[in-house]
């Protein structure tokens, strides 16, 4: 069973604070991470390499420094990993973004696919089921449980805003994970020192056969026109003075409004 | 837009280096150098102490492959579970009617399952026109049957616009959808408005793990695809005479790979009370304890409301993440939104924002939270809202 984990090395979006003059991020020591939604993919992929056999691969798109995300993927269990890098990738939204990652996968081999449900940095969730569509294979996107494992079948819990669906798929599959389904394990020392001797794997345009015109900023059709804080309410009461006086004009103002 | 440097200004004093979050700044002939890895988060701008750093509008993209005037009409996806149409659709059809209006077209909606009254209640909410498959496969939501028949719909009548809910159904074969006919497609929008000069759809959506607001384009492409997420938009007018066309359509050729053998309901109590109540009162970082939800609990309490949180106080684990408001979490429409301590990130404010009445609690005067608020209290939640509690019981004679 050849299982390919994607994930995405992203900053820390919970640390980044906005300069409310300036409207720009700040970075001020945000680490990177591997999206934590991934995590629960690798874990995912071990886990299925566990009952079915097999390698679990994990593959990301991005700068050289990516490769520290891979090695730890490596040092939880996985065991290779594939760093997809080139100019060529520039400005790439979802569906350039897919259209390349889906390339790189057929290029390596796959039966079963995982990705996380969606990175905190975007929060798109579009590049797992784009990846489905090129490679004309089914995909089930928010997996919360594995029901039943079978070479040719899975069974698994896909959850909706009012419970689950229980579904049945047939191999190979596009799955895309919630943090519900596992507890991502921790790196192991054995892990550790596997990763760092692990050879990174390097992947680029020529590689995997991509189409120029569909990369990068040529193959987006989506572009960001601008990017802006949202702008204050026009009719806004600030009430002064001591809690207690700031507490009575609050109350005084919802009696008015007929709210108590 | 892009993010470059002025090489004539640039000194190469390397301070930019390490403000990039996705390290996308590199020295080059000693002056920085914006690669292809560059994510337009623009935290380099303010860093450049020469102001070398620039945001430019660009022209990019795709070609025109696309014959972008044969794309007329606003088509809303109406998502149904059971055989009951979601009501984001009916929010969808009331934003799509006013673009709709303003691209002087028809507004459509499709349905693929339910049956025929379901259809007539679209047109009650404002479609002209319903493309409606009663095929078994849609009995239950499968992605690929989804993708099939919405794509050859979409080929042959080619609308221009095209929207659903940022459910986890419309979230789950929306891209799909987009991939198999070639498009862009933005996720979760807050707002849509259209660019009157040129006719494209400005598509507003949380950017940065929602910690801004970015506007995205899809100029050289058709349709422009985005997903809503449900209780942004407001529903239009419901009218039972209204009148319009159901369009039948056959899809007994279309197979899927997937199957859904159960589907189970499970909905929390929380769950409810959130997207139900009429008052919520919400915590965040700025509680510093989680002790502090007990005195919200009590205000809640009075008010008939139910607990809301920001994603800071429910990563510190002081409260069950059910209760989580924000872009990861629900989006809540109540009359009243009381938020304490909450410093109002982007993330949380898609949220709630469109709350009828807002009111924000926080020490820190420039907290974003109060750029939404209608009532602004400065202060610290610990010696307002005891007082405000007190009076309440006093009015309420407890």
């Amino acid at each position: 069973m050849k299982i390919i984990v994607c994930i995405k090395q992203v900053p820390d979006t919970a640390e980044v604070r906005i300069n409310p003059e300036t409207n720009t991020l700040i970075r001020d020591g945000v680490p990177s991470i591997i999206n934590p939604f991934d995590l629960h993919a690798i874990e995912a992929g071990l886990h299925l390499k566990s009952e079915l056999g097999g390698t679990v691969t994990v593959l990301t798109m991005g700068p050289p420094q990516a490769e520290d995300a891979l090695r730890e993927a490596i040092s939880m269990g996985a065991d290779e990993a594939v760093l997809l890098t080139d100019r060529a990738f520039a400005g790439s939204d979802t569906l350039a973004t897919a259209y390349t990652m889906s390339s790189a996968v057929r290029t390596i081999g796959f039966d079963i696919i995982l990705c996380g449900k969606q990175a905190i940095d975007g929060d798109t969730a579009q590049v797992g089921p784009e990846m489905a569509e090129f490679l004309n294979i089914p995909h089930v996107a928010y997996v919360g449980k594995f029901e039943e494992i079978n070479a040719g079948m899975l069974r698994v819990q896909r959850l909706m805003d009012e419970g689950y669906d229980v579904v049945e798929t047939s191999v190979p599959v596009l799955l895309t994970v919630v943090k519900e389904l596992n507890q991502p394990r921790l790196p192991s020392l054995k892990g550790k020192m596997k990763a760092k001797k692990s050879v990174i794997k390097k992947l680029t345009h020529p590689d995997i056969g991509t189409e120029e015109k569909n990369l990068g900023l040529a193959g987006s059709p989506t572009q960001v026109k601008n990017i802006f804080a949202p702008e204050a309410k026009k009719d806004r009461k600030v009430l002064t003075g001591t809690p207690g006086e700031q507490a009575a004009q609050l109350i005084e103002e919802l009696k008015s409004l007929k709210c108590i | 837009m892009r993010i470059v440097v002025d090489n004539k200004l640039c000194t190469g004093c390397e301070t930019c280096l390490s403000s990039c979050p996705y390290d996308a700044i590199v020295l080059k002939d000693d002056k920085a150098f914006i690669n292809e890895y560059c994510q337009l988060c623009r935290a380099c701008l303010e860093v450049c102490p020469e102001g070398a750093i620039k945001e430019i509008e660009t022209g990019v993209g795709v070609e025109d492959t696309t014959d972008r005037d044969s794309f007329r009409g606003v088509w809303v996806f109406a998502e149904q579970r059971d055989g009951r149409i979601a009501d984001v659709s009916f929010e969808l059809l009331g934003a799509g009617r006013r673009l709709a209006d303003a691209r002087e077209a028809g507004l459509s909606a499709v349905l693929f399952g339910a049956d025929n009254s379901e259809a007539e209640r679209l047109i009650h909410w404002g479609a002209d026109r319903v493309y409606h498959s009663e095929a078994p496969v849609f009995e239950h939501f499968n992605d690929e049957p989804y993708v099939e028949l919405l794509s050859r719909l979409i080929s042959e009548h080619r609308p221009e616009i095209l929207l659903t809910g940022a459910t986890p159904t419309g979230r789950s074969f929306f891209p799909r959808v987009a991939a198999r006919v070639g498009t862009g497609l933005t996720a979760d929008c807050t707002s849509l408005e259209i660019d009157s000069e040129t006719g494209n759809l400005l598509q507003v959506r949380p950017a940065f793990g929602g910690n801004i607001m970015a506007t995205i384009l899809c100029p050289y492409r058709r349709p422009q695809m985005a997903t809503v997420r449900p209780r942004v938009m407001k529903k239009g007018q419901y009218d039972k005479t209204g009148t319009g066309e159901i369009l039948k359509i056959k899809a007994d050729d279309i197979q899927s790979k997937t199957r859904v053998t159960e589907t189970i309901k499970e909905v929390s109590e929380t769950m409810v009370n959130l997207q139900e109540a009429d008052v919520i009162v919400a915590g965040g970082r700025g509680l510093g304890k989680i002790e502090g939800f007990q005195m919200l609990q009590e205000l809640a309490g009075l008010l008939g409301g139910a607990i809301g949180a920001s994603r800071a106080a429910v990563d510190e684990e002081w409260i069950p993440y059910s209760h989580q408001v924000g872009q990861t979490g629900k989006t809540v429409c109540p009359k009243i939104y009381i938020a304490c301590g909450i410093s109002g990130a982007v993330q949380h404010l898609v949220g709630m924002q469109s709350s009828d009445i807002i009111i924000a609690i926080n020490k820190n005067p420039d907290a974003p939270i109060f750029n939404v608020a209608n009532y602004a209290i400065v202060g610290d939640v610990y010696e307002v809202l005891p007082v405000i509690i007190q009076k309440l019981k006093e009015v309420k004679g407890i």
